[in-house]
């Protein structure tokens, strides 16, 4: 049976503006057949839970930049369980120092893409977290 | 048929049909196709007298100084700010120690949009990206041992920065020292915010109504201050081409040009203070012509359309910052090379200053090693070298004349599009840059995924790499930020603190110049959120449409 097109959700939480990141990661999913929704910038974390929930999405993928990320990356975590939602795959992307790894292992975090990452390994880890059974690689 | 064309028609076609060219891109980042050599048939429309000059006269292309190097270096300027207002301060006087010219404050990201650092919105970002200054207390501890007529400063700061060049300035006169003679910078530059880094609070034309106060007001009592840098950098990091942040670049500037001349100012009164930032990036001859062709561009435009008299009008004095986005956090250790080869093209382009980007950069603020590794890769290209002993040492080589031509003549025909469009205002409210950049970002993404565009250390040579140590930022500064500010808020005169936010919204209703109105509250310690509140209640804020 054919299962849906994944669904993601790409975010910008906060006041970082940076958003080259995020609009290319947006494109480069759509591109590769799945639905992407992108908030736009500034958002709260509450808005990002709302926005998933509510899109029905499976991944949510956090654009931070401005070193805020494990501020946003704790809340949004502790939200999706506080709602139940803890399936939807938590992952992200900017400048994330690896120091700040294991805590975001601890919080259920799934990879994050530092710069240099290409879009084809966003779009085959979301593949292979998400649709193992179809995956190619 | 040229000398050139016959040669690449007959020898050149022999010998690649023998030994084929490599499998390579053979075109600069702004796609620019490039020819496997340059003659003096390139040259045929090129005039070294009118295209030229000589090195500190029109059209500039040269360089805006007569000695250029051998008189004085560039200013090497870091740009530094994390945490505490505390931790900033010893980082800026430890780069004065080791032989900075120059200091460069980077804000933290409630700053840039103004909201004080005990605000809800500010939560997790207080001295993440940059150092928190929500009033003139906290500018006070950050200039603290600092002597502000002993040194020039640049601040990174946009839709606030009336306010905080006010505390500034109002940092200095309680130092006592006169602020006709103070130096320094503040971007100010509210468009390439709407263009690309999106630090903007209120909508476009307010913004750039307060920018124009500045234009009137800094040339007639801070003389010596540069109230603008009109700023590349961040189209480029936001993912233009060369081209793109070329043209981009100086229509903004042209844009506040008009603005200022419709609000009846003199051009020769505030042109001379406008400041320009260009990202200096990887492709070595391109980020070379694009600085000289900046400044003969802007020279023509001041001189020949809006009819600047002074030469200090005509000139495009320039800050140059290396790529940041071409920073890899893979091998971390190769962008120190980077970074070398860049900072070269800014200063044989001729900046006059340059900041180094620090190679953990794509990890985290850089810490202390990493940012002076990065002055003295400044150092060895200003002493070691050679290049700063003659000016403009590559004018008439056949390859970088005709390359600087070419990014001129597409330069002017970016000016056409954003004219028809009806100016920059619109461009921007019609989603003419977002499209234009977000289109080169993916495309240039695109090759490099494809393995067309190679990045060393990433899609070749990738093996893996050592941690590289990292400075952690101040765990207290939320804290500390909330303490002073609660000091702040009950020490002050609150009449004047009020009157001087009231006088603030007055101005700005009734479209008057606001900075002496900043000025005062900057005095009265009003916070920065407190004045910017008042701004977004006569403005409101601006909202950009959500594309992808």
């Amino acid at each position: 049976m054919e299962r849906r097109a994944i669904r993601v959700l790409i975010a910008k939480p906060g006041l970082d503006g940076h958003d080259r990141g995020a609009k290319v990661i947006a494109r480069a999913l759509r591109d590769a057949g799945m639905e992407v929704i992108y908030t736009g910038l500034r958002q709260t974390s509450e808005m990002i839970i709302s926005a998933a929930i509510q899109e029905d999405v499976e991944a949510i993928g956090l654009s931070v930049l401005s070193g805020a990320h494990m501020h946003y990356f704790r809340e949004i975590a502790a939200g999706l369980r506080e709602q139940g939602a803890q399936d939807i795959l938590l992952f992200g992307g900017g400048i994330v120092p690896d120091q700040d790894l294991p805590e975001l292992e601890e919080l259920g975090v799934g990879r994050l893409f530092t710069p240099g990452s290409s879009t084809g390994d966003v779009v085959n880890y979301l593949q292979e977290t998400l649709r193992p059974e179809t995956a190619t690689t | 048929m040229s000398k050139k064309r016959r040669w690449l028609e007959e020898e050149y076609a022999r010998a690649t049909e023998r030994f084929p060219e490599r499998e390579y891109p053979f075109r600069t980042l702004s796609d620019i196709e490039i020819d496997p050599l340059y003659t003096e048939d390139d040259l045929e429309d090129f005039d070294p007298g009118r295209d030229l000059g000589y090195p500190g006269s029109y059209p500039y292309t040269r360089g805006v100084q007569a000695s250029m190097y051998r008189g004085k270096l560039w200013t090497m300027r870091m740009f530094a700010g994390m945490g505490t207002a505390e931790q900033t301060n010893e980082r800026f006087r430890k780069l004065l120690e080791a032989g900075q010219t120059g200091l460069s404050t980077a804000f933290d990201l409630p700053t840039l949009m103004g909201y004080d650092s005990d605000h809800p919105f500010a939560q997790g970002e207080v001295g993440r990206c940059g150092v928190a200054v929500a009033s003139l207390a906290d500018m006070e501890v950050l200039f603290d041992g600092i002597d502000p007529s002993e040194v020039t400063t640049s601040m990174t700061i946009n839709s606030p920065a009336n306010a905080i060049w006010a505390m500034y300035l109002a940092m200095a006169q309680r130092k006592g020292v006169s602020i006709e003679s103070l130096g320094g910078t503040i971007q100010n530059d509210i468009l390439k915010e709407f263009i690309a880094q999106k630090e903007y609070i209120f909508p476009p034309a307010p913004s750039v109504k307060l920018v124009i106060d500045t234009f009137e007001w800094g040339p007639r009592n801070v003389p010596r201050w540069n109230f603008i840098s009109v700023s590349g950098y961040h189209i480029r990091e936001a993912g233009s081409t060369a081209v793109q942040e070329l043209a981009f670049t100086l229509a903004d500037g042209i844009h506040y040009v008009r603005k200022a001349l419709e609000r009846g100012l003199d051009i020769d009164e505030f042109a001379p203070r406008i400041s320009f930032f260009f990202n200096v990036h990887n492709d070595f001859f391109e980020e070379i012509a694009k600085l000289r062709a900046a400044r003969r561009i802007w020279a023509r435009q001041m001189r020949e359309v809006y009819g600047a008299k002074n030469p200090r009008s005509w000139m495009l004095r320039t800050h140059a910052q290396t790529a940041g986005v071409s920073l890899t956090a893979q091998q971390p250790l190769v962008n120190v090379a980077r970074v070398a080869i860049q900072a070269l093209a800014g200063v044989l382009g001729g900046t006059n200053s340059l900041h180094t980007d620090a190679y953990d950069e794509a990890l985290a603020l850089p810490s202390e090693e990493a940012a002076t590794l990065a002055l003295r890769t400044q150092q060895v290209i200003a002493y070691e070298t050679g290049v700063a002993n003659t000016a403009d040492p590559l004018a008439g080589s056949y390859f970088l004349e005709s390359l600087t031509d070419e990014m001129e003549r597409q330069t002017l025909r970016y000016f056409e599009q954003i004219d028809a469009l009806g100016g920059v205002e619109a461009a921007i409210e019609e989603g003419y840059f977002a499209r234009e950049i977000g289109d080169a970002a993916f495309e240039q993404q695109r090759e490099i995924d494809s393995g067309e565009r190679v990045v060393v250390g990433v899609n070749k040579y990738a093996s893996p790499y050592p941690e590289v140590p990292l400075e952690p930022i101040d765990p207290q500064v939320e804290k500390i930020q909330a303490q002073r500010l609660a000091k702040v808020r009950s020490e002050r005169d609150p009449q004047r603190a009020a009157r001087a936010l009231e006088a603030l919204r007055e101005a700005a209703v009734r479209g008057e110049n606001t900075m002496p109105a900043f000025l005062e509250a900057a005095h009265a310690y009003c916070t920065l959120g407190e004045q910017m509140d008042v701004l977004r209640e006569v403005y409101g804020v601006y909202e950009e449409p959500v594309l992808i």
